[in-house]
């Protein structure tokens, strides 16, 4: 009886792997953003999508995060369907989108605190919560300052504590370090990294950055036109091609071309908004 | 770099169900709408820049418009009311209108740099996050009521100061500000972008204004016209603030419950568009 509902509502409570992505397609117009992926992530694991600008990466995201509806496929996040049980899928997320989505009419402790009560922290917690945060980002001497006046590290940072106030159970990371300066890239890597390290937590992210992609994720997929052309750990995608080759040659070898030359092909709205990040992030 | 302080709610006490907890939904709405509530009078407390210039408006209107057309005496108005007090409430609800009817450039503006995205990430269904932007709206309005109540004494208008009445006045402008927010979101929905919609709302203010009351009293209008203003939501709301304020005889049963049917069905048009926004 209980395995039946399970299967009947898409969840099988023994096996509720943080994602499990099947088939999944999407749609613009004629274009096929994503074009039948499926890929499952362990608990605990980090696990990147990389590819090129218009590859379907932020769609897929988009999709896994309840924002839009696929097409054809299915997604669930620790064994709850995305379109079902949006509601409860959202509260297990913590999601940092590609633009810089913090506001900058109000203070860091004040963006943090937002969030706060939109996850239903209740009140007791929800001060202390956002301080602890807040501090876990580096961030304690500058909360009460307007969003305005930080650097593009610091807004990254704080979109990180954003996305943490709520302990999220998998984190999603779409291109966190996009326009950031080679600086302020590695310390949000580093925090990702120790977060990571300390809490266990499960993280899937975007980037088109190969080399920290090596660095910080146990398995990447290789994404180009909406498919995947590779997945699997770096060191054995790597070792396949043969001795020293780096995560770049992999992606040459399976998609035929060099990422930066890919990097014009995304739509018009993926390239206006990457430069209008890089542009706010002065 | 503390652990604990970052770890993941227990995902695994029960392998692989992940636990959480969501309030029910007639505790979830109104914290929301609160939430945005408070965040927009955040916003407000750290730049008044915005406050200030909306209130050139009022008083151009009130001084300039106001005091000519009082001289003028071109306009009807009723028993023992001057022009001006006549005009008062009007303008109250119009300076409201114009700060709402472009509120929509905020959720484009919000779209385009990704906040509105995080937020409908976020367990707030789309009514509510409507509702919240909708009453924020109202929030920033509200502040050209105290405009014009100050205008009123330096005018030496006789507005009633009962507590109560300024209270419902402020519901009422609140009301037909989230109206009018809602109005400009379900077209931020539809036209995406923020010239477009800068464009839809020139258009639409000055008919919605002068298809009111705000300015003369509905019966010196053509049959046509009165017909329009009798759709217009902006006509009942001037009509409440003017029982209200200068006590002339209004229906304020049935402005209410007009207001009230507009914002429902404003927002849950804007919330239906909300998905157009995201993608």
């Amino acid at each position: 009886m209980a395995a039946e509902v399970a299967l009947a509502t898409g969840s099988s409570p023994g096996l509720a792997l943080p994602v499990v992505c099947s088939d999944l397609h999407v749609s613009f117009g004629a274009v096929r953003a994503v074009d039948g992926i499926s890929f499952h992530i362990e608990p605990g694991e980090v696990y990147a999508l990389l590819g090129p600008n218009g590859a379907g990466k932020t769609t897929t995201i988009r999709v896994l995060t309840t924002l839009i509806a696929a097409d054809q496929g299915e997604v669930s996040v620790f064994g709850h369907r995305v379109r079902r049980e949006a509601m409860l899928v959202r509260h297990l997320i913590g999601y940092l989108p590609q633009q810089l989505s913090a506001d900058f009419g109000l203070t860091g402790y004040e963006n943090v605190w937002l969030f706060a009560r939109l996850f239903d922290l209740p009140r007791r917690d929800r001060e202390r919560r956002v301080r602890e945060v807040l501090a876990v980002m580096g961030l304690d001497d500058v909360r009460d300052r307007l969003v305005r006046t930080y650097s593009g590290g610091m807004i990254r940072r704080l979109e990180l504590a954003q996305a943490l106030v709520n302990r999220p159970a998998l984190l999603v990371l779409d291109e966190p370090t996009i326009g950031l300066d080679p600086l302020a890239r590695a310390d949000v890597w580093e925090r990702v990294r120790s977060l990571r390290e300390e809490t266990g937590m499960t993280v899937l992210m975007t980037t088109h950055y190969m080399e920290e992609a090596d660095a910080l994720s146990d398995r990447v997929a290789l994404m180009h036109h909406g498919r995947f052309r590779a997945e699997g750990t770096p060191a054995r995608l790597k070792s396949a091609l043969g001795p020293g080759s780096t995560l770049d040659d992999v992606f040459r070898h399976h998609v035929g071309a060099a990422i930066e030359d890919e990097e014009v092909s995304g739509g018009g709205r993926d390239v206006r908004s990457t430069r209008r990040t890089a542009q706010r992030l002065g | 770099m503390s652990a604990a302080r970052v770890a993941p709610r227990s995902v695994s006490a029960e392998p692989g169900i992940a636990v959480a907890t969501l309030p029910p939904w007639w505790r979830m709405y109104p914290s929301r709408v609160v939430t945005f509530w408070l965040v927009e009078l955040r916003k407000i407390r750290h730049d008044r820049s915005e406050l200030y210039l909306r209130a050139v408006q009022p008083v151009l209107w009130l001084l300039i418009f106001g005091e000519t057309f009082s001289h003028l005496r071109a306009i009807p108005t009723p028993k023992g009311v001057s022009y001006l007090a006549y005009l008062s409430p009007g303008i109250m609800a119009q300076s409201a209108l114009f700060i709402a009817i472009f509120f929509g450039i905020q959720i484009i503006w919000e779209r385009d740099s990704g906040i509105l995205t995080k937020l409908m990430a976020t367990p707030t269904p789309r009514l509510a996050l409507i509702s919240g932007k909708a009453f924020a709206a109202g929030v920033r309005s509200a502040a050209q009521v105290v405009v014009v109540l100050v205008l009123s004494v330096v005018l030496q208008i006789r507005f009633d100061w009962n507590p109560l009445h300024l209270i419902a006045v402020a519901a009422f402008v609140v009301l037909g500000a989230a109206f009018f927010s809602c109005l400009s979101m379900t077209i931020a929905g539809i036209v995406l972008h923020r010239e477009r919609l800068m464009g839809v709302g020139q258009a639409i203010t000055m008919p919605l204004f002068f298809a009111s009351n705000a300015l003369y009293p509905v019966r010196v209008m053509p049959g046509w016209l009165q017909g329009l203003s009798a759709a217009n939501p902006m006509s009942y709301e001037v009509d409440a603030l003017r029982g209200l304020l200068i006590g002339t005889p209004s229906s304020l049963l049935l402005d209410l419950g007009v207001l009230v049917l507009a914002v429902t069905a404003g927002v849950a048009a804007s919330a239906s568009l909300l998905p157009r926004l995201a993608r």
